[in-house]
């Protein structure tokens, strides 16, 4: 004989309950489709309208859910449950809009010309079937990779000191990286054009522009590879000390190799956050119209200075360029974070 | 009954002899562990040599007047008739309120998505919605500056309208004459999108450092989202929110471009609230605008204005630093 209980639990630990789930879901899909459906009617107008009369409403029905729905909670809950989806809701739409228009203006704009041809021949509002860029990719290609070569050593060795040496001077080198690595970028330009181009040592050139983007990738590339370098596990560094190595052997043949894919993606990421710096290079590479490979002597071009004077140019064709330019740049910068991200991922994999 | 004691084992005492690539190879890790140091030191000297004429000729008046007189480009002691005067309140108070306003925006803003990407969003979209952010903080802030000349000022300036219209009793919303097109508004628009996702990803490391006991003891109690939020997560990580903010603001106060095109730059009068009118100030912006054709005098006063930048957003990230760093260590 068996007892039926006529009692049934509701079972809230249960998150299959068919009922509850059909309230959310009436809820939570219904409110939106509701507020389009009231925006159509009362002719509130464009987007900022539809968001908050979506957002009002979805407080008022999420909190009738919270008080007479299957589930009882607090309308405290629902109401802060509804404000981080709106938060998150207005940084993708203002993310978009910041993305979107890069791709639909640049391609646009494209023709092939844009990619294989210089400035020098190009009259402000010229057609779009004149000059191009070119000059622009070589020179943020030159400058950014000796901007390379002179930080991503220098930042790996402040990485190191923090998490080799481990001197008196550690948190103070930590310090300061944080401090460097919020220097203002057009005080980095004030910065080289006072000590390196009004002094004489150099030119605008190339060269000025990549010292200049050096002091802001310096504390990129310092700061992630610190993190890099501290996954390393200290055993394997006790174990090399122990078989007698010396402390330079230990790096370089236990800690650096171990932490090898993550010194690149700390690179990487330092390279994408200066490559599209405009102030810093308007002061020391100052931009030019042509092609110009040799860093050490004459202004250079880059792509940010290049949208910077289309800018302020100000005709259609010459902003519909800014745009292509725009669209190339942002490329080059998804490229090299897809890279470090990629990179990132398959050692975690390992 | 002291032999005993005199048998407890005692620690050995290793003697590390370096070699003497060993020591240079450190002196090698020391100089880079300096050299940001030194970079910081040699701004600072750069910037005040070369601010030094300016600095001597008009001192603390230089941060408190509200002029860019240019005039004859000499100094009153090198015989000038028509002398120049600069004063950067304006801009000094404008790079203050732009910062304010966009951080008001994005505190809330990225604190939302960060509790959002913890507790809210099912575990599968956390990913993408990480690299989403890191993909923003990564875009150039020229494209934010062509973002917002074409795409926010033409909604920005409905939204504006708007705002003086219903709510012009408020005074930051008071207007002397309707043009909204280059407001502190707008710049402080532009920057809240650029350090949301600075204040989402610290304000996410320090969320995710809140120890799970804590919340599976407010779990069991029965606390809901908000309560647990409310009481536990959010006391938990208030430093580190603060720091994250504060970072924020110094990004806010050094960001040059995306400014330029977006703020009108007015240099007579301090513009000390009216949020939504064409006329603000920005120390970075500035300098960019006044570089290309300056006479020697006006660049000396460029780097006065360059050196209390630096200072100013030194100190902001320091604090940011100790704040965020405190935070850390607390777990």
């Amino acid at each position: 004989m068996t007892i039926t209980s006529t009692l049934k639990s509701r079972k809230p630990w249960d998150a299959k309950d068919k009922k509850y789930q059909l309230q959310q879901l009436l809820v939570h899909v219904g409110t939106p489709i509701l507020a389009v459906l009231v925006v159509a009617k009362t002719g509130i107008r464009g987007g900022s309208g539809l968001f908050f009369t979506w957002l009002g409403l979805h407080l008022v029905t999420g909190a009738l859910l919270a008080k007479f729905g299957r589930r009882k909670y607090s309308i405290a809950n629902s109401t802060i449950e509804i404000l981080l989806a709106a938060s998150l809701i207005v940084f993708i739409t203002a993310a978009m809009s910041v993305l979107a228009p890069v791709f639909t203006k640049g391609t646009a704009a494209f023709s092939s010309n844009l990619l294989f041809q210089d400035a020098s021949t190009t009259e402000p509002g010229a057609e779009l079937i004149t000059g191009g860029i070119l000059h622009a990719i070589i020179g943020t290609t030159i400058i950014v990779l000796l901007a390379s070569v002179i930080s991503i050593p220098i930042g790996i060795l402040a990485a190191l000191y923090v998490t080799e040496v481990r001197g008196r001077l550690t948190p103070y080198v930590r310090f300061f990286v944080q401090a460097m690595s919020g220097v203002p970028s057009i005080v980095a330009g004030l910065f080289v054009y006072a000590a390196l181009i009004v002094s004489g040592v150099l030119n605008f050139s190339g060269l000025s522009g990549a010292i200049a983007l050096s002091i802001l990738m310096l504390p990129t590339v310092a700061r992630t590879a610190e993190e890099v370098l501290l996954l390393v596990p200290d055993d394997l560094r006790s174990a090399a000390l122990a078989l007698g190595a010396t402390q330079r052997k230990v790096i370089r043949m236990v800690v650096l190799p171990s932490a090898g894919a993550g010194l690149v993606t700390s690179s990487i990421l330092g390279i994408a956050r200066v490559t599209g710096e405009t102030a810093p290079l308007l002061l020391t590479a100052f931009g030019s119209t042509q092609i110009n490979t040799n860093p050490f002597t004459d202004p250079m071009a880059a792509l940010p200075i290049y949208i910077f004077t289309q800018m302020l140019l100000g005709t259609d064709n010459d902003v519909a360029r800014a745009w292509f330019a725009c669209m190339v740049l942002m490329m080059m910068v998804g490229l090299l974070f897809g890279t470090a991200r990629l990179l990132v991922n398959r050692r975690n994999l390992k | 009954m002291t032999s005993s004691l005199d048998l407890e084992p005692k620690p050995a005492v290793i003697h590390i002899v370096r070699t003497r690539g060993d020591r240079i190879f450190r002196g090698i890790l020391i100089v880079g562990g300096l050299i940001s140091f030194l970079v910081l030191a040699g701004i600072f000297g750069y910037l005040a040599q070369s601010a030094a004429p300016i600095l001597k000729a008009f001192g603390f008046q230089f941060f408190t007047d509200s002029s860019w007189y240019v005039g004859d480009g000499l100094l009153p002691s090198e015989g000038s008739m028509d002398p120049p005067i600069f004063g950067i309140l304006p801009m000094l108070w404008g790079s203050v309120l732009i910062a304010i306003i966009s951080v008001g925006i994005a505190l809330p803003l990225g604190v939302g998505i960060a509790l959002s990407i913890v507790y809210l969003i099912p575990k599968r979209a956390v990913f993408g919605l990480t690299v989403f952010i890191d993909l923003i903080a990564a875009i150039p802030s020229i494209i934010f500056g062509l973002w917002g000349f074409f795409v926010l000022i033409p909604h920005g300036v409905l939204w504006s309208a708007w705002l003086n219209e219903k709510l012009a009793f408020i005074p930051i919303f008071n207007v002397e004459f309707p043009a909204f097109e280059q407001s502190p508004f707008m710049a402080g628009l532009v920057l809240a999108i650029m350090i949301t996702p600075i204040v989402a990803v610290v304000s996410r490391q320090i969320f995710s450092l809140v120890p799970p006991e804590l919340i599976n003891a407010a779990q069991a109690l029965g606390g809901s989202r908000w309560t647990i939020i409310r009481d536990v997560v959010l006391p938990f990580s208030k430093g580190g929110i603060v720091g994250g903010a504060m970072l924020g603001i110094g990004r806010a106060l050094g960001e040059t471009v995306a400014v330029f095109f977006v703020l009108q730059l007015f240099f007579d009068e301090v513009n000390w609230y009216r949020i939504l009118e064409s006329s603000g100030g920005s120390v970075a912006s500035l300098i960019i605008a006044k570089f290309g054709e300056a006479s020697p005098l006006e660049v000396s006063a460029l780097f006065a204005a360059g050196l209390a930048l630096f200072v100013v957003t030194l100190l902001a990230n320091a604090a940011a630093a100790v704040l965020v760093n405190s935070s850390k260590g607390k777990k």
